[in-house]
């Protein structure tokens, strides 16, 4: 089955990484801006890593008949400076017309501060004003709950904002039901210890429904495992579900969100010419 | 899958996790040191009083215990303007 991973951090991944999505049936992936592991020390090193990910990924996941879209912003955990931020938000727009660029984000929060909180507003103006989509980073562990609920009283109060074209990422049994009444697409973020298993997120497909809901790996610098998403489909057929409902979850949901974006132009690959092995 | 179909594929993981939580607990209590007033260490407790519950929202109920507290007037406690 091909699917989609809608967030996954390649700038962390060895390039056998992306042979191995592409032999599990990944056509195509989008990959929000984040911390790098360290924090910047100015906007240029921004300016770098916005050329990395509109350049560099999608050359290399190309190599493997992998489509590599991405989404910009200075992410929630460096948004604490507020100065650096409004830098860094500064260089967003010369990139927008890039051809690879879906949007604005991860913004989010992480410790939810004040901080923090201004700088994920100014985003948010940032995509108004530029008719972007949105994707968003919740805290993890006990900030979770309250974060959402933050960034949800955040977005209610911009009136201009369709909430069709926001996604609200890293949901979990705790925050799910509220993004999901509110109008926006969730993402649950499969991953080892601090966000959610593939049991646990079949779990609130079965409850919640597969509509606006999308699955991840994330695939970052932690211990996460950038084949998530093919244990979903895994943890999915052993529970019986349809091959259609698994494709809605996997592929149709990132598609059909995505699709809301001007650059995101997609083919889905033959099967017969496609490239799994190293060139 | 009914019930018991869950219950025959899941026996052995779930008896597992059990058997992790139980060696974990002894770990600490055979350590030097008291956690009876450890807010943590009563956080697990909790927790696993919530496991005996017969709701069937239990993840979601354990999720809330280990979650900070939201405050609705956080905008007004920022000071910040709020967006229209």
């Amino acid at each position: 089955m091909y699917y989609i991973d809608p967030h996954i951090h390649m700038v962390s991944r060895t390039t056998d990484d992306y042979q191995t999505l592409a032999r599990m049936g990944c056509v195509a992936m989008s990959e929000p801006a984040f911390w790098a592991g360290f924090d910047r020390g100015s906007a240029d090193g921004f300016r770098d890593y916005f050329r990395q990910l509109t350049e560099v990924e999608p050359a290399r996941a190309a190599q493997y008949g992998i489509q590599h879209f991405t989404w910009l912003c200075i992410n929630a955990k460096e948004a604490e400076n507020v100065e650096l931020s409004r830098e860094v938000m500064k260089l967003i727009p010369e990139f927008l017309d890039c051809p690879n660029v879906l949007g604005i984000g991860e913004i989010g929060l992480n410790k939810n501060t004040r901080n923090e909180s201004i700088v994920f507003q100014e985003h948010v103006e940032l995509a108004i004003e530029h008719e972007q989509q949105i994707l968003i980073h919740t805290p993890h562990l006990a900030d979770k709950y309250q974060g959402t609920r933050m960034i949800l009283d955040m977005l209610a109060g911009h009136t201009g904002l369709d909430r069709s074209r926001v996604l609200v990422d890293h949901v979990e049994e705790h925050t799910v039901r509220e993004v999901i009444d509110a109008g926006y697409w969730a993402g649950m973020t499969l991953y080892p210890v601090t966000k959610c298993t593939p049991a646990r997120a079949a779990d609130i497909i079965e409850q919640m429904g597969p509509d606006r809901l999308c699955v991840n790996s994330a695939g970052d610098w932690g211990p996460s495992k950038p084949t998530a998403v093919p244990d979903l489909i895994m943890e999915m057929r052993r529970r019986g579900h349809t091959e259609g409902m698994i494709q809605q979850v996997v592929f149709d949901n990132p598609y059909q969100f995505f699709s809301q974006s001007r650059h995101f132009s997609f083919q889905v690959p033959n099967p017969e010419t496609r490239v799994f092995d190293t060139p | 899958m009914n019930a018991s179909q869950i219950l025959e594929r899941e026996f052995l993981e779930v008896r597992a996790k059990i058997l992790e939580i139980a060696a974990s607990l002894d770990r600490m209590d055979r350590a030097e040191g008291d956690l009876t007033l450890d807010p943590n260490r009563q956080l697990l407790d909790r927790g696993i009083d919530l496991l005996k519950s017969n709701e069937t929202d239990r993840a979601e109920q354990v999720q809330l215990l280990f979650s900070r507290e939201y405050n609705d007037g956080w905008q007004d406690d920022f000071d910040l303007q709020k967006r229209t």
